[in-house]
C-alpha cells in the first residue's frame, strides 16, 4: 500500500479513529467514510481509561467510547464488520493494559480472525515487548513500534529490529493533538531512522491540515492524522451527516481545497 | 531481596519501564545520573547535610506508652516522620531528587500530589533551590486538601487542577506524565511515590531508606533487640518501603502494609490492591492493579487522598508474592477511630494516611503481649483538619 502511493508520488494517509466513538455501532461506517475520503490505512484505537500519551481531543474520544460501552472485544467485532466489505489495512492501536488483560495469544488469534493486519502499543517500549511481539508474529500480525525525537541511535536500532509493517515516527515530544506549525525534528528523525530500516516510515502527532500533510509527505512514506479526525467526530457526533463530514474532511486533507 | 531491582528495573515479574518511546531515553539518562550520584561522596554529603539541617533528621523513635498500655499488649513505637519539615516523610525523596535534577541541569520541576504532602515538599525544595515548580493535583483532592493547596501557592508553586477521571492521584500522575512527555528536555518529573517506571521505584525507595535504617539503630539502642513487626500505610508505598527495606534481611521482623479499605470491598469503593487487584500496567509499572474485566482502570475511594490510588509500588507486589510482607485493608471508619485514639492517648494528631497504619497496630497489639511494633507515623494531621471535622461531627458539637 505504501509502495503503491509511492509510485504515484504521494504519501499514504494513516487515519486514526477511536473505536466506539461516539458509539460502537457507528465505527464501521466511519471507517468506510475515511476510506472513501482517501485514507490508506486505519489505526483503530482501543479506548483506555488513562491514556497518558494522548492530548485532550483523543482523551475525550476515549471517554465517549468507554461510556458507550466499548471494549477490546468490541473493537475486534468492529474490525470484522469492516472486513466484510473492505480490504483496507487495519492496525489495532492500544495501550498495554487492555491487551494484557485480554491475553496476548488470545488477542493475536482473535485479531487475526477479525481481519486485523497489525498492532501498535503506545506505552510499552521494545525492551518490555518480547512476549507481545512473539505472540503477534505467531499469528502473522505486524508489530508497529514508535520512534521519537528523543530516541538515541541505539534505541532507533532496537525499534527497527522489533518493527514490522511500518515504523511510526513521533514528530515531536508531547502528547497527541493538532499543532499550528510542524516540528523541525521530522526531517532529521526520518533520516536517522532510514539508516536502520527499509520499512515504510509514517510520521504522526500534530498533523491536521492539507499543507502539513503535503509537507510531511514529502519526507515520509505515510502521514498519520488522529486528533483532527476525532475532533470531526466530536463536532458532528450527533448529526446524521457525521459520515459525510468525516469523508469530506479526509478528502480535503489529502487533496486540499475547502 | 536487598539487591532488587535487576538491571531493567524488575522486582521479580513486577516493575519495569512501560512508557511511550519519547520517555525511554530520558529515563535511561535519569537512571545513569542517579547511578553516578548514588556513589558520589559529594552528592551523598550534600544530601545528608540537608536531611539533617533542613528536613530535621534523624526523626525520633518514640515509645507510645499510654497507647500501648491502654491496649494491654505489644509495645508500640512510632517512627516520627510527622516531625519532619513540611509534615511528612515525603521531604526525604524531594531533597534527593531535587539535587539530582540540579546535577542533570534541569531547571523546571513537575510533580503530582494526592494529599498534597508531596506537593508541599516539592514546592519547598523548589523554593529552596530557586527552581520553577508545577504541581498537578486532582480537583477532588484540591477540595479535600485546601490547606496544602494554599501552602504550595505560598511557596511559589503553580498548582494545576486536574479534572479527568476520578480527579484524584491517578489523574494527577497522568497529567504530570503528559507535561513531562512535552517538556522533557528542560523538566525533571519529581515523582513522589515508589511507583512509575524504572528507576523511580528504586530511587524513591533509596531516598527513604533512612527511615528504616534509623529505626533499626534506634530500636536496638532502646530495646537491645529487633522489633517483631513493622507497620506502615501503603498508597504507592514510599513510606512503607522506606521503613521495610532496612529490615529485609532480618527474617524475624514481620512487615505489614495497611491499604485503604475505604467504604466497602466493592470495586470502586476502596483502594486495596492486594485484595481485589490483578497484576497489570498503569503509569509506567507492572504491579497489582484495580481494574475491570476489560483492563480499564477502576475508580478508587479512600477518605485519605494519599492512599486513594489504583496501583501500588512494584516492590510491594514482589514482597507480597514472596510472602515477605503482608498487606491488609483498613476501612475509612476504623482509620478515623484510630486517629482519635492516638490524639487522645499520646497528644499526636496523625495524618489520615498514617492513621491506617496506627489502626492496624491498635488491632493487633492486644494479642501480641511481649512483642514490639514499629509504626511509621508518616505524616502529621494538620492538613486533614477539615476532613476530620467533616467526619467527626460529634466532636465539633461538644
Amino acid at each position: 500500500m505504501f509502495e503503491r502511493r509511492k509510485a504515484e508520488g504521494k504519501p499514504a494517509l494513516v487515519a486514526y479513529l477511536t473505536a466506539g466513538d461516539p458509539t460502537p455501532s457507528a465505527t464501521a461506517g466511519l471507517v468506510a467514510a475515511l476510506e472513501r475520503g482517501g485514507a490508506d490505512l486505519i489505526e483503530l484505537g482501543v479506548p483506555f481509561s488513562d491514556p497518558i500519551a494522548d492530548g485532550p481531543v483523543i482523551q475525550r474520544g476515549a471517554d465517549r467510547a468507554l461510556k458507550a460501552g466499548m471494549t477490546l472485544a468490541g473493537v475486534l467485532q468492529v474490525a470484522a464488520e469492516v472486513r466484510k466489505t473492505s480490504q483496507i489495512p487495519i492496525v489495532l492501536f492500544s495501550y498495554l493494559n487492555p491487551m494484557l488483560r485480554y491475553g496476548f495469544s488470545k488477542l493475536a488469534k482473535d485479531a487475526k480472525a477479525a481481519g486485523i493486519d497489525g498492532v501498535l502499543m503506545t506505552d510499552a517500549s521494545v525492551e518490555e515487548a518480547e512476549a507481545y511481539v512473539d505472540a503477534m508474529r505467531a499469528e502473522g500480525l505486524d508489530t508497529v513500534f514508535l520512534a521519537a525525537p528523543t530516541s538515541t541511535e541505539r534505541r532507533l536500532e532496537l525499534v527497527a529490529k522489533y518493527s514490522s509493517g511500518f515504523v511510526y515516527l513521533v514528530s515531536r515530544t508531547g502528547v497527541t493533538g493538532e499543532q499550528e506549525s510542524l516540528s523541525d525534528s521530522i526531517g532529521p528523525l526520518v533520516e536517522s531512522m532510514r539508516k536502520y530500516t527499509k520499512l515504510p516510515l509514517a510520521v504522526g502527532f500534530g498533523i491536521s491540515k492539507h499543507e502539513q500533510f503535503q509537507k510531511v509527505g514529502s519526507v515520509a512514506d505515510g502521514v498519520v492524522v488522529g486528533s483532527a479526525l476525532v475532533r470531526v467526530v466530536e463536532q458532528h457526533g450527533a448529526s446524521p451527516d457525521l459520515e459525510k463530514e468525516l469523508e469530506s474532511f479526509t478528502r480535503r486533507l489529502v487533496h486540499g481545497g475547502s | 531481596m536487598m539487591n532488587l531491582p535487576d538491571a531493567r528495573g524488575h522486582f521479580g515479574p513486577y516493575g519495569g519501564r512501560f512508557v511511550p518511546e519519547v520517555l525511554m531515553a530520558p529515563l535511561e539518562q535519569l537512571e545513569a545520573a542517579y547511578a553516578e550520584a548514588r556513589v558520589d561522596p559529594a552528592f551523598q554529603a550534600e544530601l545528608a547535610d540537608l536531611l539533617e539541617n533542613y528536613a530535621g533528621r534523624p526523626t525520633p523513635l518514640y515509645y507510645a506508652k499510654r497507647l500501648s498500655e491502654s491496649l494491654g499488649g505489644a509495645k508500640i513505637y512510632l517512627k516520627r516522620e510527622d516531625l519532619l519539615h513540611t509534615g511528612a516523610h515525603k521531604i526525604n525523596n524531594c531533597i534527593g531528587q531535587a539535587l539530582l535534577a540540579i546535577r542533570m541541569g534541569k531547571k523546571r520541576i513537575i510533580a503530582e500530589t494526592g494529599a498534597g504532602q508531596h506537593g508541599v515538599a516539592t514546592a519547598s525544595v523548589c523554593a529552596l533551590f530557586g527552581m520553577d515548580c508545577t504541581v498537578y493535583m486532582g480537583e477532588e483532592d484540591m477540595r479535600r486538601q485546601k490547606l496544602n493547596v494554599f501552602r504550595m501557592r505560598m511557596l511559589g508553586a503553580k498548582v494545576v487542577g486536574v479534572t479527568n477521571g476520578s480527579r484524584t492521584l491517578k489523574d494527577a500522575i497522568s497529567e504530570a506524565m503528559r507535561d513531562w512527555v512535552t517538556n522533557v528536555s528542560t523538566t525533571h518529573y519529581l515523582l513522589g511515590s515508589a511507583l512509575g517506571a524504572h528507576p523511580y521505584p528504586m530511587m524513591v525507595r533509596d531516598f527513604h531508606h533512612c527511615i528504616g535504617k534509623e529505626a533499626r539503630e534506634q530500636i536496638l539502642a532502646k530495646e537491645g533487640r529487633l522489633p517483631d513487626a513493622l507497620i506502615a500505610c501503603v498508597g504507592g508505598g514510599s513510606n512503607a518501603i522506606g521503613l521495610f527495606h532496612a529490615f529485609l534481611n532480618d527474617p524475624g521482623v514481620r512487615m505489614i502494609g495497611a491499604e485503604a479499605g475505604g467504604r466497602s470491598t466493592k470495586l470502586g469503593e476502596h483502594a486495596s490492591r492486594f485484595d481485589g487487584g490483578v497484576p497489570g500496567v498503569l503509569q509506567g509499572t507492572y504491579s497489582y492493579l484495580l481494574q475491570d474485566g476489560d483492563g480499564q482502570i477502576a475508580l478508587t475511594h479512600s477518605v485519605s487522598a494519599g492512599l486513594d490510588y489504583a496501583s501500588v509500588g512494584p516492590e510491594h507486589a514482589y514482597l507480597h508474592d514472596q510472602k515477605r510482607a503482608e498487606y491488609t485493608a483498613v476501612t475509612d471508619a476504623v482509620a478515623l477511630e484510630a486517629a482519635v485514639c492516638l490524639s487522645r492517648t499520646e497528644g499526636i494528631i496523625p495524618a489520615l494516611e498514617s492513621s491506617h497504619g496506627v489502626a492496624e497496630a491498635i488491632k493487633r497489639a492486644p494479642a501480641a503481649k511481649g512483642e514490639i511494633f514499629i509504626v511509621n507515623l508518616s505524616g502529621r494531621g494538620d492538613k486533614d483538619t477539615d476532613i476530620y471535622r467533616e467526619n467527626l461531627k460529634e466532636l465539633d458539637a461538644q
